[in-house]
């Protein structure tokens, strides 16, 4: 087998690895709101399930572009994940943050470009709402990653991971607290978790994005969503968390994060679209400055 | 008004070969509920969701919208008006799609059988893959409800949808003798419906053309 045709061996295996563990994250994480509120919960592996009943309906679509924007969505997060390392392991050899970052807004834009076409105005609200939510967190976001890219000269994710290898006090999670902070209110808007879930709202815009979604488009959508976890996941265990030697410490340290997203998810109620994005701004916002000046200075 | 004839070809059983019967598992085991909050019944759905009985084991939850949903629940009396909603909500819901009517008044009326402005027998207008008696059903009677509907699709006999498409003329022409109703009912209300045939006899009417 020549090499080529190894690698995409190994792209086909990351993409579905990732459609998977995220799928197996959903799964899990309804169990977490389900215990929390006192009940049982879906079996763990429910979404697998759900995507799969998805997928033997039938389904409505209203223009090639909306095909198109589905598609390149899927495509445009699962080419993300190509470049997120996975316990120290990257198959193009590069994992650079910037073009993780790029490439994740494809696939955002091919959503909202896919079911804008779908013409329904829920969905147009919930794209503008995503839009909008995507100014506040990305520039917190940016900031700290620019912190980290002053320390270290790189913005190569393995790098970073790299540089974490040297026990549990080699974390960035210590050595960029604030930015951690600021990470993880960016990360729970990114997911679309409460309190930053304008975007979906179910009873307010019925579902803004997946109004129109029906069948194998809305089972697509759940895939989506299942790479983004992992996109997104896997991207702060690899700045923050030390990365990972092994896949399972990886796995239980990508959960670790989903996890406290549910926990807040379970327990907080959604704020209005201007106060979800100053409350980015001010204290994601801030917490991120503070790093980058820290760093800049001191670093 | 004249209704001659009326009955209802039932189409219970589906043709099974493996893979329905594969992708029947996956729909029993996750069934999207859109519920439209019609009547009292709409009361019972929240303990049946929440810590008490708890239907998310069963893989059962909301949906916003009538595409993303399987299970269309008529939790209730339906108005004419709002059965002209429902059946456009149902109309654009995906195959395959489930209808439940909750209480008796879907049934055959409950209480409000001689109100002028509520419809008696929702299966004349939209097939009923499963009714739950009572007024109203209790979350164990809904639950069961439920787990039965899950037996039924594994069987392949919840195939409501089929029998609309397969009688929509039927279901037309019923709908469209109360959504175009121009005389205002003003007489002691008759049932147009009223001569349809019992659940019992549709039964039996069944067994003879199963098989279809
Ligand atoms: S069956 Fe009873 S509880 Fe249900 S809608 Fe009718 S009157 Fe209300």
């Amino acid at each position: 087998m020549n090499a080529h045709a190894l690698t995409a061996l190994k792209l086909t295996g990351i993409a579905f690895g990732a459609m998977s563990l995220g799928l197996l994250f959903m799964g899990l994480g309804r169990i977490v709101s389900a215990r929390i509120q006192r009940r049982i919960g879906p079996p763990f592996y429910q979404s697998f399930i759900d995507v799969i009943k998805c997928f033997t309906k039938t389904s409505i679509t209203h223009n090639f572009v909306m095909d198109l924007g589905i598609i390149m969505a899927l495509g445009g997060l699962i080419a993300t994940a190509f470049f997120v390392p996975f316990a120290n392991f990257s198959v193009l050899g590069s994992s650079s943050v910037v073009i993780v970052l790029y490439l994740m807004s494809i696939g955002y834009l091919g959503m909202a470009m896919g079911v804008s076409a779908s013409g329904n105005p829920n969905a147009t609200i919930g794209i503008s709402r995503a839009l909008a939510l995507m100014l506040g967190y990305k520039i917190p976001f940016v900031m700290v990653i620019m912190a980290m890219i002053l320390t270290y000269n790189s913005s190569d994710l393995l790098t970073y991971a790299l540089a974490q290898n040297h026990g549990f006090g080699s974390w960035h999670i210590f050595k960029y607290p604030l930015g951690f902070i600021a990470v993880e209110i960016a990360f729970q808007a990114m997911v679309g978790e409460k309190p930053y879930d304008h975007m979906i709202a179910p009873a307010e815009i019925a579902s803004g994005p997946m109004v129109e979604l029906s069948g194998k488009y809305l089972g697509i959508g759940f895939l989506l969503h299942a790479v983004q976890l992992y996109v997104e996941t896997g991207l702060i265990v690899n700045l923050f968390l030390g990365g990972a030697q092994t896949w399972y410490i990886m796995m239980v340290k990508m959960f670790a994060v989903y996890f406290t997203t549910m926990c807040i998810n379970a327990v907080m109620a959604r704020y209005r679209i201007e106060q979800g994005i100053r409350h980015l701004w001010i204290w994601a916002g801030s917490f991120a400055l503070l790093q980058l000046v820290y760093t800049r200075i001191w670093g | 008004m004249e209704h001659d004839n009326i009955y209802l070809t039932n189409l219970r059983d589906e043709k099974q070969n493996m893979w329905t019967g594969l992708a029947n598992y996956f729909r029993k085991r996750s069934m999207w509920m859109l519920y439209y909050c019609t009547g009292c019944g709409a009361i019972e759905l929240p303990p049946t969701m929440t810590s008490r009985y708890d239907m998310e084991r069963l893989g059962m939850g909301p949906m916003a919208t009538p595409r993303q949903a399987d299970l269309l629940l008529i939790t209730g009396y339906l108005s004419v008006k709002t059965l002209k909603r429902v059946i456009w909500s149902y109309e654009q819901m995906q195959e395959p799609k489930y209808v439940v009517g909750f209480g008796s008044c879907p049934i055959n009326g409950g209480i409000y059988w001689d109100a002028y402005p509520v419809i008696n027998h929702l299966e004349a207008f939209m097939p009923v893959d499963m009714s739950i008696a009572g007024c109203m059903p209790r979350p164990q009677a809904i639950i069961d409800a439920f787990e039965k509907l899950m037996d039924e699709i594994q069987q392949g006999k919840a195939v409501g949808y089929k029998r609309y498409r397969k009688h929509y003329d039927w279901y037309k022409r019923n709908q469209d003798l109360v959504l175009n109703r121009q005389s205002a009912v003003l007489t002691p209300y008759v049932d147009p419906f009223a001569s349809m045939p019992t659940a019992a006899e549709l039964m039996a009417q069944e067994s003879e053309d199963s098989h279809v």
